[in-house]
């Protein structure tokens, strides 16, 4: 299998507390572009953003549009718009209109970065309590990317992880603790 | 053949083949729009306009120009709030308004009016400031058949909860329902609201020039552009905006690295209002 270039994650409901989980466990030496989606009600996402520093091993911002997707760093799509990757890796915002009825989405996140970096893509989705992220997961897994879903019965909120397994399977189901050791094992050399 | 084809090479070449047959038979030239976006809208568009094989929308494009204007409509500004994000209508009114009371004229330019949301939200402000009887709105947008929905001023009722909120969070004086009728599951503009906006299609890949203005609003359109077309939208603003004049963008945009971003200084970068300088004549950013 290549060797990844890319993370992307997804979740909602329980998510903030399960991205703490995988960011914390994560080796702080992964080159990888590492990029969030998380629905949140809030106006933006500079709360969730340091929330996620806190736990995690590698710093977290909040990504911006025309930056390059940048490793080393963990990049979260901020509230209101979605995050799309581009083929030459710079990222573009969006306000069209709400997919699966939420803005951002993970599907859009994750349709976006599967045409980016095809099979050198690990595609992460955690707790949450909508069906947002099951079709972009498919796109990843058509397009050669790794897929890696948190197993239901310890979600928080479990709809999100299950519609996924639906919809698009795992290559790896796993549980929460487990998902950044998995990560580290699939992304350092 | 339909749906997504299984290679996004192949699908990059259908939307470069469409990007070329809208320039070549109809002029607009959809060639600097940022591509991820640009490609769900196509997508979008194969999808409700025939089997979601994009190669199959070309033709329909080369062959049916009455589908014209809903093609321009699904690839262009999607619809947006009253008093989308509030905070920065609040500054329009307590920071930017006053100092526009100062012209006898105020000429306001919002390009990619959309559905015409943000132009009514202004008409509000300037109502409320007493200075919409001296007032010109001009609002354009690429799709005519958006410009239509604009000028209707009609947009589903359960909007009006969010909307009023916002206008209140906006620093509005009064309540939003003193604007509008409900009937039928709509909310309805009061028509007066529209007696000094125009509404004028207009292209910012291609157009021109074509009024003097102390105010412009382009908020979240740039994010669908590449940095050349940035760099030329900023451009226009710059030339159409008098000297002080006020720029205001989206909430998440970064005009930074553009070259014309040098003649503009922030009023609130964080809001993204910016005010037209000269340095030429040695006005710096702060």
């Amino acid at each position: 299998m290549t060797r990844p270039a890319a993370i992307v994650l997804g979740c909602s409901a329980g998510g903030p507390e399960a991205l703490k989980t995988v960011l914390g466990g994560l080796d702080p030496r992964l080159p990888q572009v590492v990029l969030v989606c998380c629905h949140t009600g809030s106006e933006t996402v500079e709360l969730l953003c340091e929330l996620l520093a806190r736990a995690s091993s590698l710093p977290v911002i909040e990504a911006a549009e025309r930056e390059p997707a940048r490793g080393g760093v963990v990049q979260v799509a901020p509230a209101g718009y979605h995050l799309l990757v581009e083929r030459d890796l710079h990222f573009t915002l969006s306000t069209d209109p709400r997919v699966n009825l939420v803005r951002p989405s993970i599907d859009v996140l994750f349709a976006s970065a599967a045409a980016a970096w095809r099979d050198a893509l690990v595609g992460v989705v955690l707790s949450g309590a909508n069906a947002d992220g099951a079709g972009g997961l498919r796109e990843l897994r058509r397009l050669g990317g790794c897929a890696i879903v948190q197993s239901p019965d310890g979600a928080l909120a479990s709809a999100m992880p299950q519609a996924a397994i639906d919809r698009a399977g795992a290559d790896h189901c796993v549980s929460l603790d487990a998902i950044a050791p998995l990560l580290n094992r699939l992304c350092l050399p | 053949m339909s749906g997504t084809p299984d290679d996004p090479e192949l699908e990059g070449i259908e939307l470069d083949l469409f990007v070329e047959a809208m320039r070549r038979r109809h002029g607009y030239d959809f060639g600097q729009y940022a591509p991820a976006s640009l490609l769900r809208r196509v997508r979008q568009l194969a999808k409700d306009f025939g089997d979601g094989a994009i190669s199959a929308l070309t033709h329909r494009l080369l062959h049916e120009p009455g589908l014209l204007p809903e093609l321009l409509e699904g690839l262009s500004v999607p619809a947006s709030d009253m008093f989308r994000d509030p905070s920065v209508f609040r500054a329009l009114r307590e920071q930017v308004l006053p100092l526009l009371a100062s012209y006898p004229q105020i000429t306001i330019w919002q390009a990619g009016c959309a559905h015409g949301e943000e132009v009514y939200s202004l008409a509000i402000l300037l109502e409320e400031a007493g200075l919409y009887e001296r007032s010109q709105i001009f609002a354009t947008d690429l799709s005519a058949k958006a410009l239509e929905r604009a000028r209707e001023g009609i947009y589903p009722l359960h909007t009006a909860q969010q909307w009023s909120r916002n206008y209140l969070a906006a620093g509005g004086n009064h309540s939003l329902a003193d604007y509008y009728s409900a009937r039928y599951g709509l909310l309805k503009l009061d028509r007066r609201l529209r007696r000094h906006v125009t509404f004028a299609q207009h292209s910012l890949v291609a157009d021109a020039v074509f009024c003097e203005a102390q105010l412009v609003l382009c908020r979240n359109v740039l994010i669908y552009f590449c940095n050349p077309l940035q760099q030329r939208c900023l451009a226009l603003f710059r030339d159409s905006l008098v000297r002080g004049g006020f720029l205001c963008l989206g909430l998440r945009e970064r005009p930074d690295a553009a070259e014309a971003a040098a003649d503009f200084a922030p009023v609130d970068a964080s809001l993204r209002i910016y005010r037209r300088i000269d340095p030429a004549a040695g006005e710096r950013r702060p």
